[in-house]
């Protein structure tokens, strides 16, 4: 490094301009030459997945309702202890908050909101709105637990002065299945309750399986892809890659004809006596893993046959010339070097697993459910943006980890 | 160090034909024996069949009919990884996910040798190549010239009977490439192994190899020690395909044992000596190195002389070549010493030339 540094230094004494400085004056313009070219993509992608990205994380903390729709109660329930019963004047805050709000929509999303942590509190406060105003010369304490004794309950107003703060871990937790006790403390779940750790396990399990018979399936593919002489390689290529040629729903719907208990698999099987009643390959996880590995084994074939067409065919004859038996040889030379495709391929399958959604609703029971099921269910039938954008958040979270990973492990610096 | 054993024979192919396509005969009845402790190179133009020999003798293809045998024994249904051959390879297809040293390792490993065996091996081969700073690195991170040697060291690690190089330095340099070529016979001499060379630098065969066989459509037209390829070419391929050849076309006229009678084209007659003739009246081609065409005064003895034109002349500091007009046949060249020339020649003028019959042979045509 010096020696060239010294060598290219100008003449001693000279004014002139440091290589270097010249150096990055040349590439200035090249440089804002690729960025120019990028720049629609970059804003593009910028627009179309970032930013909602980022709004969807958002949404999965975000907690307005309350701060919203009580304001005055927020402000009284600053600085309160938790430990008794608040004083009067938070007691008057709500009943002028409710008083203001009668009959709003914005009241009746608080009191949606925060009824997921407390059953019943939308009835409660939705009751007690009715009532208002109080009745003057009482004090609003008196009177509001007149109207319902959970008012006089501190887990009452723990909720309430919980969900002051704009943002909340409730969805994140409960897609997690934990829960915030009357304490404020995280703990599991009530067993009856808890259903997302079992979907998260479910979810990873079937990619898991999904990614291996893709795997198992695709190598050899690969292998032949890169191996044969070009006329058979085209046609091969062509072959694998038809699935592309359709869409999902044609493809999904031509797998339930062919799999249901009177289509001609099932017929075909009883009538050449392999079986004596039809067996049951779709709505249940044979239909679902048989789809979804026919619908995602082109990812797995394509990167490793691109690592594989990469692989000089005469290592493995080198390694034969230098003694080892065939077998031996595709083992210990030439297996190691599809890893960085395995890799590539079974990442790819897996992440694309994970967010499966279309397949295992059509061709599954309830039981092959995947977390995208859910995130559906949420968006479209309760509409709770925020389960469904901290269930998303969760796969988000699993698939970076599971990069994180493959990056340590298979990423270009690790593999030779 | 192993003592050469001249005339032993460790390989022979015989009759061995090979052909992929079940059309052309890519090899047409090799016969070919490869001698223990010799250094053999199979040379000839791109295409001629050299690699095909050589992927035949290391059994990743099957002779279409034919035998090989080694030490005696038939090697056609051996698999390669049994036959105990290294082989370097023109691209070195060193294995980039192993450090140098598990490269060299590999072949030993495969034979189960104990560990201090084979790390006494590893470190030898690496002293004899040169490179024992360089065991624990990658392989893309040597250069072309360091592969090359690991290359080399990891087929001769495992002690093979025989080493096959299938053109190994095609890729590098030409001052490299000079230089390997020492190193290797250097290395072919110190262990007193048997290599099978292969390429198609005539330059390369000469300078490293005991015997060439010279190559063409799958024939090996000669194999002989350099110095009989070039003085005594055994047809016209081969005296055209080595160094640099004069050839003149005739007909064969008289045959009296060594030499003959051509008459040429332009009805001159010349006597040469007879190498593969037929017989009187057969076609024939007169070959004659440059350096051995006689010019001026030299000529004045000379049986076969003529009167020549000088067509151009290009001084190359050490010797002169000179393109001459020489019976009738265009661009017959010379090729003398400055001290030899005469100075006061001009382009045009007339001159003496002498094809000594000692040097002019008569060759069956190609
Ligand atoms: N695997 C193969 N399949 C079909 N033809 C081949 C194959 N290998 C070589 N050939 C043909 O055989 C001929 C000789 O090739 P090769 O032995 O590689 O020659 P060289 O090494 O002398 O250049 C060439 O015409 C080549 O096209
Ligand atoms: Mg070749």
């Amino acid at each position: 490094m010096n020696t060239v540094e010294d060598a290219m230094k100008p003449p001693a004494g000279g004014r002139e301009v440091p290589l270097k400085v010249r150096l990055r004056r040349a590439e200035r313009a090249r440089t804002l030459g690729y960025l120019a070219l990028i720049a629609p993509l970059a804003i593009f992608v910028l627009l179309i997945f970032v930013w909602p990205l980022i709004s969807l994380l958002q949404r999965s903390v975000d907690n307005p309702e309350v701060s919203a729709a009580l304001p005055r109660t927020v402000a009284a329930l600053h600085g309160w202890s938790g430990h008794e019963l608040p004083g009067e004047p938070a007691f008057a805050a709500l009943a002028a908050d409710l008083e203001a709000l009668k009959g709003t929509s914005e009241l009746a999303s608080a009191a949606k909101r925060v009824n997921m942590e407390l059953i019943g509190f939308r009835s409660l406060l939705l009751g007690a709105a009715r009532e208002m105003p109080l009745a003057a010369g009482k004090p609003a304490k008196d009177a509001m637990i007149e109207l319902d004794e959970r008012w006089g309950e501190l887990a009452t107003w723990q909720v309430l002065a919980r969900n002051r703060a704009s943002v909340t871990p409730y969805y994140l937790l409960t897609a997690l299945d934990f829960a915030i006790d009357d304490t404020g403390a995280v703990i599991n779940a009530p067993a009856e309750r808890t259903i997302y750790r079992a979907i998260l396990v479910r979810t990873l399990w079937m990619s898991v399986i999904v990614t291996f018979w893709c795997l198992l399936l695709g190598f050899p593919v690969a292998y032949l892809l890169a191996t044969q002489p070009p006329k058979v390689a085209n046609l091969l290529m062509i072959l694998v890659l038809l699935p592309f040629w359709t869409s999902v729903l044609v493809r999904v719907a031509a797998w339930i004809v062919l799999l249901q208990n009177e289509g001609p698999l099932n017929t075909a099987m009883v009538r050449l006596g392999l079986i004596d009643a039809p067996v049951q390959l779709v709505f249940n996880w044979i239909g679902v893993y048989i789809a979804m590995v026919h619908i995602l084994l082109p990812f797995t074939v394509l990167p490793l046959y691109s690592v594989m067409k990469g692989i000089s065919p005469t290592l493995m004859r080198a390694a034969l010339s230098l003694g080892c038996p065939p077998f031996a040889s595709f083992w210990k030379v030439y297996f190691p070097q599809t890893l960085p495709g395995i890799g590539a391929g079974g990442l790819l399958v897996f992440i694309l697993s994970m967010g499966y959604y279309i397949t295992p609703a059509l061709l599954g029971s309830p039981k092959e459910q995947m977390a995208s099921y859910f995130v559906a269910f949420y968006t479209n039938e309760t509409i709770n943006w925020g389960m469904a954008a901290a269930l998303s958040t969760i796969l988000l979270v699993a698939t970076l980890a599971l990069y994180v990973i493959y990056a340590r492990y298979f990423g270009p610096a690790k593999v030779r | 160090m192993m003592q050469k054993n001249d005339g032993e024979v460790l390989v022979s192919f015989r009759n061995v034909q090979k052909t992929y396509d079940g059309e052309t005969l890519i090899v047409k009845d090799l016969n070919l024996d490869v001698r223990r402790g010799e250094f053999l190179t199979l040379l000839g133009p791109s295409g001629s069949g050299k690699t095909t020999c050589l992927m035949l003798l290391a059994g990743f293809e099957t002779p279409t009919s034919g035998q090989i045998l080694m030490d005696g024994q038939l090697l056609n249904t051996i698999p390669p990884h049994r036959r105990n051959i290294g082989m370097v390879f023109q691209n070195y297809a060193l294995f980039p996910h192993l450090t140098v040293r598990e490269n060299l390792k590999f072949p030993l490993a495969v034979r189960k040798m104990p560990a201090d065996e084979i790390d006494r091996r590893v470190a030898r081969v690496l002293a004899m190549v040169q490179l024992e700073q360089l065991g624990g690195r990658y392989p893309q991170q040597l250069s072309g010239g360091q592969q090359q040697r690991i290359a080399l060291a990891r087929a001769l690690v495992f002690d093979p009977k025989l080493v096959l190089m299938d053109e190994p330095l095609g890729a590098l340099d030409k001052q490299l490439r000079e230089h390997m070529q020492i190193e290797i016979k250097h290395i072919h001499e110190s262990l007193g192994i048997t290599v099978v060379f292969v390429t198609h630098d005539q330059s390369e065969a000469l300078t490293m190899s005991d015997r060439v066989a010279v190559f063409n459509h799958g024939i090996i037209q000669q194999i002989d020690p350099a110095i009989t390829l070039y003085e005594e070419p055994a047809n016209a391929f081969v005296a055209s395909f080595i160094g640099e050849s004069n050839s003149l076309s005739g007909t064969v006229e008289q045959l009296n044992g060594e030499h003959c009678v051509v008459r040429l084209d332009s009805d001159a007659r010349v006597t040469a000596r007879a190498a593969n003739l037929g017989g009187t009246g057969t076609r024939t081609v007169l070959s004659i190195r440059p350096e051995r065409v006689l010019l001026g005064a030299d000529a004045s003895t000379c049986e076969n002389r003529f009167s020549a034109t000088l067509k151009e002349m290009i001084y190359l500091g050490d010797q002169i070549r000179a393109r001459l007009d020489v019976a009738g046949t265009a661009d017959v060249m010379a090729k003398t010493s400055v001290a030899h020339w005469d100075s006061r020649l001009q382009v045009g003028d007339r001159i003496d030339v002498g094809f000594p019959v000692a040097n002019l042979r008569a060759l069956e045509p190609m």
